[in-house]
């Protein structure tokens, strides 16, 4: 009697009554579906915190722990918030299904319950929630909508591809010292503010945030889309980075807080960009040389004294209108050969005390 | 709703859509388990027990309206609904009037039980 969908989906039934929980039992195995049962809610907690079901039948009136403290604590419970309950009870009165539904119960069946709508309902139920496990499993390994787009047509697969692009990468300058100074929800605060204004910055000139990391955030530009003005893209994002930050720290030294300051390095060049991780979690980067480069004049940033720093490719590609100062070749850590480094003014004054 | 205890529509609805077999093992579990819900309700109006009385009287409702027993399931929502103290105040009959329907169901269920 099994149905397509239906078999194989797992459901417990929470009932306190015998004659109810048999008969429930029954009407969903004859529909195909592996049953599990809980005689009240204390028990049901139990079962589900240990392997969490597909959906719950819930009754209301129930001993020990009932169906309304059962939908509490499930949604105060982020690892069960998500799980489908249809409360199947003999409510006498409405307001006891419209507090079911206010509790994040997904439907009500009367009992006794009708077999023909119980199967719709489950039906729907367990699609809403196929379809949702679908999209937490897509959102967890995409990293921006940018990326979900390109991947929407060629499907999700690991591993990467040759492409030209340009890579970006800052941090908070004397974060750790900054921290030491505040509080750890004022840091989070701080960083979450921080975080806001980069992601800002990254998406309002096409690029997508590959990787953050404590009071750091790495963006790609012109993958997973290519596009010819990367390079550009990406200094005018750093530029853009360092004048968001003026403004907020204009707003933080007014306060009475210390300044915000950062450094920003952007290389370009080739690069393998791709998904890595697994298939169940992964993130979209790229790595390579040029990756490394970014990073290393990101870093370099402190040495000299300068917001932000930009490799000669960078440079070639960047087109009118932005004013480079050369600073020479320097040897940079990681690189055999001294590297060509040049300075872009953000046009704001940010320097190192 | 006639006189009949069950009516015959309802449990034969029943032993349809889970089967015939199980519809009959069923009505036998309910007869194996109401006498100790009856007993419940009583304790729980002797004990004051308010909330039990409610649950208890939820429990028979609900399985009397699967069988199709609607007289005592209408008896057994009286009580869920209006409470120990109206069965109070009525000294207690309402529980005796539920014994007596409940008699009626249980012979009439056995009969279908026996196939």
């Amino acid at each position: 009697m099994a149905e397509n969908g239906a078999t194989g989906a797992r459901l417990l039934v929470v009932d306190d009554n015998k004659v109810n929980r048999l008969l429930l039992s029954r009407l969903l195995e004859q529909q195909g579906y592996r049953v599990e049962t809980a005689e009240n809610g204390r028990v049901a907690l139990e079962r589900l915190r240990a392997d969490p079901p597909d959906l719950m039948l819930l009754d209301i009136e129930m001993p020990e722990l009932d169906g309304f403290g059962l939908l509490e604590r499930i949604r105060g419970d982020l690892a069960l918030r998500d799980l489908p309950v249809i409360v199947t009870s003999s409510l006498e009165g409405l307001d006891d299904v419209v507090r079911c539904i206010e509790l994040g119960a997904e439907d009500y069946l009367p009992k006794p319950v009708n077999p023909t709508l119980l199967r719709a309902r489950l039906r729907a139920s367990l699609e809403k929630k196929r379809l949702r496990d679908q999209q937490k499993a897509l959102v967890r390994r995409l990293a921006t909508p940018e990326v979900a787009q390109a991947t929407a047509a060629s499907g999700f697969t690991l591993g990467g591809t040759r492409v030209r692009a340009s890579v970006l990468f800052t941090d908070i300058r004397g974060f750790t010292p900054l921290s030491e100074t505040q509080t750890p929800e004022e840091t989070i605060e701080l960083l979450n503010d921080w975080y806001a204004l980069m992601f800002d910055a990254v998406g309002g000139h096409g690029g997508i945030v590959s990787q953050i990391q404590g009071d750091g955030l790495m963006a790609i530009f012109g993958a997973p889309q290519p596009r010819p003005d990367h390079a550009r893209a990406a200094v005018e994002t750093a530029l853009e980075m360092v004048e968001l930050v003026a403004m907020f720290s204009a707003g933080r030294i007014a306060a009475g807080d210390p300044a915000l300051r950062i450094g920003v390095g952007v290389a370009t060049g080739e690069m393998i960009a791709g998904f890595i991780g697994t298939m169940e979690r992964a993130i979209y980067t790229c790595i390579g040389d040029t990756v490394n480069l970014a990073s290393r004049l990101e870093q370099h940033t402190k040495d000299v004294g300068r917001t932000v720093l930009i490799d000669a490719a960078t440079r070639d590609a960047l087109g009118p209108g932005i004013e480079v100062e050369s600073l020479g070749a320097a040897s940079i850590r990681g690189k055999a050969k001294p590297v060509d480094v040049y300075a872009v003014d953000p046009g704001v004054a940010i320097r190192d005390p | 709703m006639s006189d009949a205890p069950i009516d015959r529509a309802t449990f034969d609805e029943l032993a349809e859509s889970a089967g015939a077999e199980f519809a009959r093992e069923l009505a036998g579990t309910f007869l194996a388990d109401a006498p100790r819900m009856l007993a419940a309700l009583r304790a729980a109006f002797e004990g004051g027990d308010t909330v039990a009385f409610r649950r208890t009287a939820h429990s028979l409702k609900s399985n009397a309206q699967t069988f199709g027993a609607f007289a005592l399931g209408a008896r057994a929502k009286a009580l869920e609904t209006t409470g120990l103290d109206a069965v109070r105040a009525a000294g207690g009959a309402p529980l005796d009037e539920l014994d007596r329907e409940y008699a009626r169901v249980a012979a009439a269920l056995a009969e279908l039980a026996r196939g």
